[in-house]
């Protein structure tokens, strides 16, 4: 595209597709624009303004003071991040064995047990989850958080994305690590991971994000709000946490939970891209 | 052979877990659904049979939450694969703003499905003492104002669809930019060489060349359209059946748990109804590939 003059109608072509790009990218800012304006409304003029409004005439904090003291959203916060590092930590201390076993290891019935897995991909969490859920209700497990975390550990995809990615490092590295006297543990742990260390990241972040909203599996296990994570608690603070016509202060709960991963995002752009187009799922 | 005992070592805690909240589930979710009669206090049942899928092929909330699904997924696949595609094509052609523009379409992916719905909820919502923002929009054009929220049926499908669109397209965008941004340049040079006209380029090789990307997309979309749950439940509250909102997979987790539930028989039975239309579509979608993708 070195052209110096461009003709009027490849001019106009380019403004039109800005225009277009421009109407999505604000059908998709619009709604974390207008929490984040409803949220520094008072309750009072939230109520008055019969038309909304596009500015906040009086902004105030007082609603994210009301959403850590009159709900426990404090405690919902809480509940979620421990769920979250304890769930992913147990996940690779999981997977990544395991796929180890699959990469380097041999022994017998490997390629069997491996397609086995493989196909377990196909069966679709709701198939599974209500034996799980009684399960984990006959074994008293209900409202804790082993009850939680347990059925998200492992994670067949996980397992196959580490093993294919384990599976290039070349097999001359091991055998002069084996010279060298390196135990396996060892090599895995100074060599593999190391290099492998872009898949663990992703593996890491996209894990992250599945447990930060996860919403489907800790609604049927919790019943008791000290266990709720954030998802669940938005739901309850909704139906009924302020009143159901205390939206600025809904709202501002809802900015509280959206910050931390968006934060995340906008440090780890180019990382949390790469690792979905690579081994995302959702949609 | 000497690494045997020490493999099964590694992967003993994956194999456990994988065994008892996949395998075993598998085969339990199975014998559920053919048990009939179970009672879950007792841990009874009469006999065997398919009474189980009788009924729930009979429940109206079951029927209703079928029409959804399929309404949900009949519009929402089509319209978002089509819309990342030409979302995705401006933006490969564009080079200014192009990383902010990426960046800012990503942003649906990383928030919480139950948080941001809620937002939506309130856009819609029609109360006593507003009309909502996007009755104000309305009006601006001169439109009727409607309660989305708990108005009409089409109104209330209408608010479900667009919030499915806005959370499913980041991946679609993602996918199909970094697919068009891989397609070898040598081809449109070939082609302006030849002078063929920008139509023809776009439909004899870009759309050829991301064909496999697409057909991914389409698959994994109605996969995920299939499963539709929490979106429902963030615009419309948990209780799904009264706002005639529910999804099958809603129907199955009403069934399980909560006011109306205690029924994991009925629940098994439409987690398999579930999986075979999934699977069936699956197949449908592969076979069709093979007609039509060029790898």
């Amino acid at each position: 595209m070195t052209d110096t003059k461009k003709p009027l109608g490849a001019l106009i072509g380019r403004g039109i597709v800005y225009l277009l790009l421009g109407v999505w990218a604000l059908t998709v800012l619009f709604p974390f624009y207008w929490m984040l304006l409803t949220s520094v409304k008072s309750y009072g003029s939230y109520n008055a303004e019969y038309v909304p409004k596009f500015y906040a005439s009086s902004p105030t904090l007082q609603n994210y003071f009301d959403a850590f003291t009159a709900v426990p959203l404090a405690r919902y916060f809480a509940n979620t991040v421990l769920f979250t590092v304890l769930t992913t930590a147990l996940m690779l201390a999981v997977i990544v064995p395991a796929a180890f076993a699959f990469s380097r290891l041999s022994f017998r019935g490997k390629d069997l047990l491996f397609t086995a897995i493989l196909s377990l991909m196909m069966i679709p969490n709701e198939l599974v989850i209500i034996t799980n859920f009684v399960t984990v209700t006959n074994l008293n497990l209900r409202n804790t958080f082993t009850g939680l975390i347990l059925p998200s550990v492992t994670s067949v995809f996980y397992i196959y994305l580490l093993k294919e990615n384990f599976a290039q490092i070349p097999d001359e590295l091991y055998y002069a690590a084996k010279v060298d006297g390196t135990s396996d543990w060892k090599y895995l742990w100074k060599v593999m991971l190391p290099i492998c260390r872009p898949t663990v990241v992703t593996v890491t972040v996209l894990k992250v994000i599945e447990c930060w909203n996860s919403y489907v599996w800790p609604r049927l296990i919790t019943d008791d709000p000290s266990y709720y994570l954030v998802s669940g608690g938005i739901q309850e603070i909704r139906e009924n946490g302020f009143g159901r016509e205390n939206i600025p202060a809904m709202m501002a709960a809802v900015v509280v939970i959206s910050v931390p991963l968006i934060v995340l995002f906008l440090v780890f752009r180019r990382k949390i891209m790469e690792g979905v187009a690579r081994g995302g799922t959702k949609g | 052979m000497e690494n045997n005992g020490k493999a099964w070592l590694y992967l003993l805690p994956a194999l456990v877990l994988l065994g008892v909240f996949m395998i075993y589930p598998l085969i339990d979710v199975c014998v559920y659904s053919v048990e009939e009669g179970y009672n879950s206090a007792s841990q009874t049942y009469f006999g065997v049979g398919t009474y189980n899928y009788s009924y729930i092929l009979h429940d109206p909330y079951f029927l209703q939450a079928l029409k959804n699904t399929l309404i949900l997924v009949v519009i929402t696949v089509p319209v978002s694969t089509g819309l990342a595609l030409f979302i995705s094509f401006g933006l490969t052609s564009i080079r200014k703003l192009r990383d902010l523009f990426q960046t800012i379409y990503f942003l649906p992916y990383v928030t919480n499905t139950l948080a941001v719905g809620l937002v939506f909820m309130i856009l819609f919502k029609k109360t006593a003492y507003t009309d909502g923002m996007v009755n104000l929009l309305l009006s601006w054009f001169g439109g009727p104002s409607v309660d989305f929220i708990d108005g009409p049926y089409w109104a209330k499908m209408f608010v479900l669809c667009f919030y499915t669109v806005w959370i499913v397209l980041p991946f679609k965008i993602l996918i199909l930019t970094s697919a068009l941004s891989s397609v070898n340049e040598v081809y449109y040079s070939a082609a302006k060489v030849d002078g063929t006209p920008k139509g023809r380029v776009f439909w004899r090789i870009t759309l050829p060349m991301i064909s496999p990307m697409i057909f991914y997309l389409v698959i994994t979309g109605f996969i995920g359209a299939f499963k539709a749950y929490s979106d429902a439940v963030a615009l419309f509250g948990t209780n799904l059946n009264a706002a005639e909102m529910n999804t099958i997979v809603g129907y199955i987790y009403d069934m399980l748990y909560g006011d109306s539930g205690g029924y994991p028989s009925y629940a098994s039975a439409a987690a398999i109804v579930l999986f075979v239309i999934v699977l069936t579509i699956t197949c449908i979608n592969l076979s069709v590939s093979k007609k039509h993708v060029y790898y």
